[in-house]
């Protein structure tokens, strides 16, 4: 059973780029263990830590102004390799929802696999959230999953969110596509002797 | 009622729909490596299951592999652990375990196909974002992560989206010295790198109809580079005779019965896409990239798009590839000094890629300035490569080749491009640090890396006469 996601209100952390890759959010040479615990360490390890494994003062995550359980991002997040290890870094660091305005599809399903939820925004509600959060990093996003809204606190802006029910009673009960797979047997046998 | 290939196969598939639209996905194929499924088994293991359908599972390692000495233990003890976990859950689990030196080992996506192991109209996923290369080959195949791959590992199905569908249609004939390669760059330079999400591709037209079966798959392997879940080819008489002396292709009965269902896998003529885009063979160029996504290409002779022609929003992330880069805006790459050349991966380690490497390098000497590191997509490309001579072409223009694995491609074995060097790579991905951190990744065909490799800089290899 998974952590369920339900009504969430929390403080952000921005991060204004787009097409961030798999590889940024977790470099590959981090992706050696077999277990999914302690990637949240290595989350965006590049740019949060130099050559030499110093903390990085420029980078928004060590600067101690944004915090939070909600990351807003460029668009196309997740892009590149299928490495779930990203979602567990994501995960892992304490981030409950990504906000974008697209994602890529295998992240997406990572995220949505390990609790995540991949909020997707309109172009118009993500400038305006980072605006609000440059001017006021105390700035809150409440997620309301069971009605699908995001709402930007500062600006009272809020707006619908889809996300296919499936996913949704999955995200909200914990869930996941194993449990429901294997209740399903049945119709997996029945197919199998089509052909 | 008219269909694409893709819902000719995907319909095959389901096992059912559920009321939201969402697909239970039967897959007939599922590939594991090392890096994306030790948590898929352990999780099996939790649960108290076994693989349902062991014989549907092909695991091999490829990511953490050295590239010499094969024949000892791997020295980084986290990659031998990796890669021991690997062959202790395909023995526990009872699945077929082609490991480190035996015969078929290599790149999944190498592999796969070459033995016949992915086929026409199958449905095929690893924990590999480069699984829609086997695409090429008239299936659906789409990168899964790992709790995927317990799913499928569990009950040989996914619960799915359908998928928008996109026709990209490349017309006329290509250009001398321009290849499969530079199509897929051209094409996600036009898309952009996230510009297909969410649809799967189908390509097309004359140009993708002249193409070999391992050009087809260089093209599909790009696929997801534009964020596309997939990309594929309908199988024609260059798919079927490709698979002919294949070991796990049907033969006699049965590939009778498979040719049937085999010969139906078109689009029909007047079948719906949700987009249809079409490109002109005579307007691709050998390709370059010259920033952190593999959208970020220019003909080999352009000069980097002028800051002012870059959208707003997207400047800040235009500037920081190019401050990683160590290029300005508006400059002309061709003729900078490049320090690596990777000729490789599951886009271009296949024997084809390699006769054209070779062919070019011959009577030339490599540059001094340049380490080149030339690595098999598998142990049948090498031992084509002795069988042909390849490898004496290569080390008298003082090349050498090593063993098969994924290699520079995402340096996770030592093969890592120091920081701040440039690296000519005929890989799929140049994003930051891919290579190795602070490494500069340049993805290109297998030819311009010739050039690159015998010049010690970035040159268009029709101005040596020989493309």
């Amino acid at each position: 059973m998974k952590e369920k996601l339900t009504i969430l209100t929390s403080t952000c952390v921005p991060l204004p780029l787009d097409n961030i890759d798999t590889d940024q959010i977790i470099p590959a040479r981090f992706l050696k263990a077999t277990t999914r615990q302690g990637f949240g360490d290595n989350l965006f390890r590049d740019w949060r830590y130099d050559k030499d494994g110093n903390l990085n003062p420029d980078f928004v995550l060590n600067q101690g102004v944004y915090k939070g359980s909600i990351l807003v991002a460029g668009k196309n997040f997740g892009s590149g390799s299928s490495r779930e290890h990203a979602a567990w870094a994501v995960a892992g660091y304490g981030f409950r929802v990504v906000v974008s305005t697209f994602f890529a599809d295998i992240f997406r399903n990572n995220a949505l696999n390990n609790g995540i939820l991949p909020l997707v925004v309109s172009p118009e509600f993500s400038a305006e959230l980072f605006e609000s959060l440059r001017q006021d990093p105390a700035t809150t996003v409440t997620v309301d999953l069971p009605a699908q809204t995001v709402c930007n606190n500062r600006t009272g802006r809020c707006e619908h969110f889809e996300i296919n029910e499936f996913k949704k009673n999955c995200l909200m009960n914990g869930l996941d596509d194993i449990d429901y797979l294997l209740a399903n047997k049945d119709k997996i046998e029945a197919y199998e002797r089509q052909w | 009622m008219s269909k694409t290939l893709f819902e000719k196969i995907w319909e095959r598939h389901l096992v059912d729909t559920l009321a939201d639209g969402t697909s239970q996905l039967y897959i007939d194929r599922l590939y594991c490596h090392e890096v994306t499924s030790p948590q898929a088994f352990a999780g099996l293991r939790e649960r108290g299951l076994r693989p349902f359908r062991p014989e549907k599972i092909f695991c091999m390692p490829d990511h953490n592999i050295p590239t010499l000495r094969q024949d000892q233990p791997i020295v980084d003890p986290v990659s031998r652990n990796q890669v021991e976990t690997l062959e202790r859950n395909a023995r526990d689990f009872g699945l077929s375990y082609f490991g480190m030196m035996h015969p078929q080992n290599g790149i999944i996506h190498v592999v796969g196909p070459e033995n016949g192991l992915t086929l026409p109209g199958m449905t095929v996923v690893c924990g590999d974002s480069h699984t829609s290369t086997h695409g090429a080959m008239g299936c659906i195949a789409f990168g899964i992560g790992t709790s995927e791959v317990e799913m499928t590992l569990a009950t040989q199905c996914l619960m799915q989206r359908k998928p928008k569908l996109m026709r990209i249609s490349v017309d006329g004939r290509l250009k001398a010295g321009v290849t499969a390669k530079d199509i897929a760059l051209y094409i996600i330079s036009q898309m952009t790198t996230g510009g297909a999400t969410g649809y799967f591709v189908e390509y097309a037209g004359e140009a993708i109809r002249a193409l070999s079966m391992e050009e087809r798959l260089t093209v599909c392997n790009l696929s997801i580079e534009m964020g596309a879940r997939g990309g594929m080819i309908a199988p024609d008489q260059t798919t079927f005779d490709y698979l002919k002396d294949k070991p796990y292709a049907p033969k006699g009965a049965e590939l009778e019965k498979a040719m049937a269902w085999w010969k139906t896998l078109y689009s029909d003529e007047d079948a719906v896409f949700d987009k249809e885009i079409r490109y002109r063979a005579e307007d691709i160029e050998p390709w370059i990239t010259y920033g952190t996504n593999p959208g970020m290409g220019m003909g080999i002779n352009d000069r980097i798009p002028p800051l002012e022609s870059i959208p707003e929003a997207g400047r800040a992330s235009f500037g920081k590839a190019l401050e990683y880069m160590g290029f300005q805006a508006g400059q002309q790459i061709v003729g900078h000094p490049v320090d690596y050349v990777f000729l490789g991966s599951c886009t271009n380690g296949r024997v084809e890629d390699f006769r054209a490497f070779a062919a070019f390098v011959k009577g030339h000497r490599k540059a001094d300035n340049v380490t080149a590191w030339l690595v098999p997509g598998s142990w049948k490309v090498y031992g084509q490569l002795k069988a042909e001579g390849i490898d004496r072409v290569l080390e008298d223009a003082g090349f050498e080749l090593r063993q098969p694995g994924c290699s520079a491609c995402l340096a996770m074995n030592e093969d890592k491009v120091p920081a701040g060097k440039y690296a000519v790579s005929t890989s799929n991905r140049n994003f930051e640090g891919r290579q190795g951190p602070g490494a500069r990744t340049l993805l290109a065909s297998p030819l311009v890396a010739a050039a690159a490799a015998v010049t010690g800089r970035i040159t268009d290899p029709r101005t040596m006469g020989q493309a």
